[in-house]
């Protein structure tokens, strides 16, 4: 029998193979999807729903544990460090698509429009940013300016980045009120950006010609963008469900692991997108 | 605090109970020593799929000519093989050992997050369907070699994307795999145990935690950007819309070169662990171990492009990359030195797993050698895609990561089932491997240095002795290694095997905690924390 002194260790997990079952019915479904398969969207929305039932069911799971009193201090170590490091796994994944930015800017444009190159196989090619490549793919377009939408979302996160921390006291100072108003705020900011940036992309698509196929400017612009708005999507349901657990009264000062890994990974997606406003928007 | 205790008496999770009846318990385990087999069980598996593999490319390069395979399957096998030996062979069996030894190894009751255990082996279980179902398919398995390069490999059929996908799933396995063991480590260690007195596994594994995590994600990311240069019109890999093919391998060995470093930092443990044990001293330089592994993970992040010399680099680039390389064999001569210093004047025996360390030391530090040849880059434009590269990397793969999994084995299945292992078998499997592994790949170094390119399923007549020996010796090989399944079994089943103390080896329990456990070991170990901790291995 487990005492709160003790360091819980659950027995039988059925969550995880339903996740796993979930995830790869999902990503199957893609892939067929990818391959013209009839089948592929199907499965896909079969293995997304076994995904999110899956979801739902852990996160419950832990919460009603974690009210239960069942984790000790060093069960919150271990899923605080669990999720620092899982944050910086998603560092790594983006700094992927940040180096790839600069080494095309840096390295392999200007290589392409170089003397030795460039003069045999492009003669016209020159090494400006942003390009579409000497083979001009995508067509014409207009690069994406970092005045109006894009510095109204940075304005937006930064808030959002404020008013989660005064959640956070909050919840320090036993406000429940400020708790609440604070997360609401937070969300509500978050999907704002979102929508935003739906904005954003449409003009790109609609009236400047700028695609996901327009060259590697294209591909950076809507690869680092693109995966920054899905964790943008991610976060803010993270928080949407501590706010709904704050709101059911979950999380005292002492205990409130859900609320702190939720706002690491706020304040992380946050400062993905100031490096995205320099370096994407910016320079 | 009582109602705490009957809240918990309504959910099915009692502290004290044993594993759950019949065949469901494996599926919903958190339990790290089920987990543990599970890793195990299925990286041995995965070892023979791989090794069929092999001996199928083996037996089409017996003679020059095309005599078994087409040349699409002859490379899918390459690729296959590699993929499947990497990411279902040896990778998950480290994780198999991290997973059974680390908790009894820092007296810890279990890993720090249970459920993400059981998760992370299912997840690894799907990847590796995943990839395996490509076989299967129109246009076959991915042929481009386990690199994956564009654009070559962007004219895979319809595995393309599975494959991809598949590196998704084996990347959150890792990681989720990496960030366990990070925080048992971390968290769960015997209060009286500081960073400094864990056994070198443990340290092995912390840092190659660290550089799974680091690395994963990045892997992750270069085979998305193939998934969308293929079906999303993007051109990161592609000149004509201002990327570059080049870039791909500059990501790919960011990821690649540390992912060898995974392969053989784990086994740097395990033979540090065991070597001590049979030489009957402590580990010579303990601390100078930890210092060496953690200054061969810092190197392996700045070395990368030394599998690129030939591609077309800036002369400063092949320089720095030259040196850095060339940095690396100073850790890794420290960490020879140290094991060979354990073993001067030691009192050794010979049992199996000393056996399988000793020749690990030697024919590593001979991987180690042509490594070093191969890190000259003027030279290794030479070297670079022939035979020779495919003998330096199964020499340090081999003999090396694969021989101390073997030792691993023989040195804690007593522990683990309460059986002593057939011990003259086990020394027959080890001379029948350690002499047919040298068959096997010694001559493709000979072969390399003529000129043989790998990744051919057809050659010069030039070349045709060298590789028939060397079939002949990865059939011997191969087949060798059927005898370790059968000991294995036999211990499992226990018939004829003698019981094993609970130190089982001499001594054994002034090395590590796990041999204060009694044999075979219990469901639950260590609920609450050793008083004592062991000093000799350090
Ligand atoms: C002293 C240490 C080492 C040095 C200096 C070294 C150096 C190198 C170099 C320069 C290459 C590229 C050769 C070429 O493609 O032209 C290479 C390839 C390789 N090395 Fe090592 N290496 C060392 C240790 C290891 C270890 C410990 C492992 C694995 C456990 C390993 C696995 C590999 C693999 C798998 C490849 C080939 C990758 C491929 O092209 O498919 N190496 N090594
Ligand atoms: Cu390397």
């Amino acid at each position: 029998m487990s005492t709160n002194n003790e360091y819980y260790i659950p027995h039988k997990a059925t969550w995880p193979i339903v996740g796993t079952g979930g995830l790869m019915i999902m990503l199957a479904g893609f892939a067929n999807y990818l391959n013209g398969s009839s089948i592929g969207s199907g499965m896909m929305m079969l293995g997304l729903s076994i995904f999110i039932v899956m979801l739902g069911g852990w996160f419950t799971l832990q919460a009603t544990e974690s009210e239960a009193g069942m984790y000790n201090k060093g069960v919150g170590i271990s899923y605080r460090m669990g999720m620092m490091w899982f944050i910086f796994s998603e560092i790594m994944f983006f700094a992927v698509f940040f180096g790839t930015l600069w080494y095309t800017r840096n390295l392999s444009v200007p290589w392409l429009a170089d003397e030795i190159t460039g003069s045999t196989l492009w003669p016209n090619f020159e090494d400006v940013w942003p390009t579409n490549g000497p083979g001009n793919r995508g067509g014409d377009y207009e690069p994406m300016g970092a005045f109006g939408l894009p510095l109204l979302n940075t304005l937006l996160l930064l808030s959002s980045g404020v008013t989660c921390t005064w959640a956070h006291h909050g919840l320090l100072e036993k406000n429940r009120d400020q708790l609440i108003k604070g997360l609401a705020a937070t969300v509500g900011l978050g999907f704002l950006f979102v929508a935003c940036q739906a904005l954003e992309y449409h003009e790109a698509y609609v009236d400047m010609g700028l695609t996901l196929g327009s060259g590697i400017y294209g591909s950076t612009f809507f690869m680092l963008t693109g995966f920054h708005g899905l964790h943008v999507c991610i976060g803010a349901i993270i928080l949407s469900v501590v706010l709904f657990r704050s709101w059911k009264g979950h999380f005292t000062p002492e205990n409130h692991f859900a609320f702190e890994a939720a706002a690491w990974y706020w304040h992380f997606v946050d400062v993905v997108w100031l490096g995205l406003f320099i370096f994407v928007y910016l320079m | 605090m009582s109602a705490v205790a009957s809240e918990h008496e309504h959910t099915d999770d009692h502290h004290d109970h044993g594993p759950a009846k019949g065949w469901m318990r494996w599926i919903v385990t958190t339990n790290h020593k089920d987990i543990g087999s599970m890793y195990l069980i299925f990286a041995l598996i995965m070892f023979f799929v791989g090794g069929t593999m092999a001996l199928i490319i083996r037996a089409e390069l017996f003679e020059p000519g095309m005599q078994f395979v087409e040349p699409q399957f002859f490379n899918s096998m390459t690729t296959m093989h590699a993929l499947v030996m990497v990411f279902g062979a040896v990778m998950p069996a480290f994780v198999g050992f991290a997973n059974w030894m680390i908790p009894m190894m820092i007296g810890a009751p279990d890993m720090a997050l249970p459920r993400m255990n059981n998760m992370s082996f299912w997840m690894l279980v799907a990847g590796i369907l995943m990839l395996a179902s490509t076989l299967f398919m129109e246009g076959g398995a991915p042929a481009s070699g386990w690199t994956l390069y564009p654009p070559l490999v962007l004219q895979t059929g319809d595995a393309l994307p599975f494959a991809v996908f598949s590196v998704h799933l084996l990347g959150i396995s890792s990681i989720m795999g990496a960030i366990n063991i990070i925080a048992t480590i971390l968290n769960m260690r015997a209060p009286k145990m500081s960073l400094m007195q864990m056994p070198l596994f443990v340290w092995t594994w912390l840092i190659t935690g660290f550089l799974l995590i680091a690395i994963m994600p990045v892997f992750a990311g270069a085979v998305t950007m193939l998934l969308t240069d293929r079906f999303f019109e993007t051109s990161f890999f592609d000149a004509a819309g201002g990327g570059d093919p080049v870039l791909y391998q500059h990501i790919f060995w960011f990821f690649g070169h540390p992912e060898v470093y995974v392969m053989i930092l784990p086994t740097f443990g395990i033979a540090s662990t065991i070597i001590p044990v049979f030489a009957r001293k402590p580990l010579f330089g303990y601390s100078s171990m930890v210092y060496a592994t953690a200054s061969i993970a810092f190197l392996s992040f700045i070395v990368w492009a030394h599998h690129m010399f030939t591609v077309g680099m800036p002369i400063s680039g092949e320089l720095f990359f030259m040196y850095a390389t060339m940095i690396i064999a100073v850790p890794t001569g420290v960490k020879i030195f140290n094991w060979t210093a354990t073993m001067w004047k030691g009192a050794m025996t010979f049992e199996a797993p000393m056996l399988f360390s000793i020749a690990f030391v030697v024919l590593f530090t001979l991987g180690g050698f042509t490594g070093l040849m191969m890190s000259i880059a003027p030279v290794d434009f030479q070297y670079h895609d022939t035979y020779f590269i495919v003998a330096h990397f199964h020499y340090t793969l081999v003999p090396a990561s694969v021989f101390i999994l073997m030792a691993g084995g023989y040195f804690w299945i007593p522990k683990w089932t309460g059986k002593m292992y057939d011990e003259r078998l086990a020394r027959l499997h080890f001379w029948l491997s350690a002499i047919s592994v040298n068959i096997l790949f010694f001559p493709q170094h000979f072969l390399g240095l003529a000129g043989m390119p790998r990744r051919i399923p057809d050659y010069a007549t030039q070349f045709s002795d060298w590789n028939m020996v060397s079939s002949i010796g990865a059939f011997i090989f191969g087949f060798s290694q059927l005898m370790f399944v059968y000991i294995v079994i036999k211990t499992i089943k226990g018939k004829d095997c003698a019981d094993a103390t609970d130190e089982v080896w001499e001594d054994a329990a002034k090395h590590g905690l796990e041999w204060t456990l009694p044999s075979p070991v219990p469901y639950h170990t260590f609920a609450t924390p050793p008083e004592k901790i062991p000093t000799e291995h350090f």
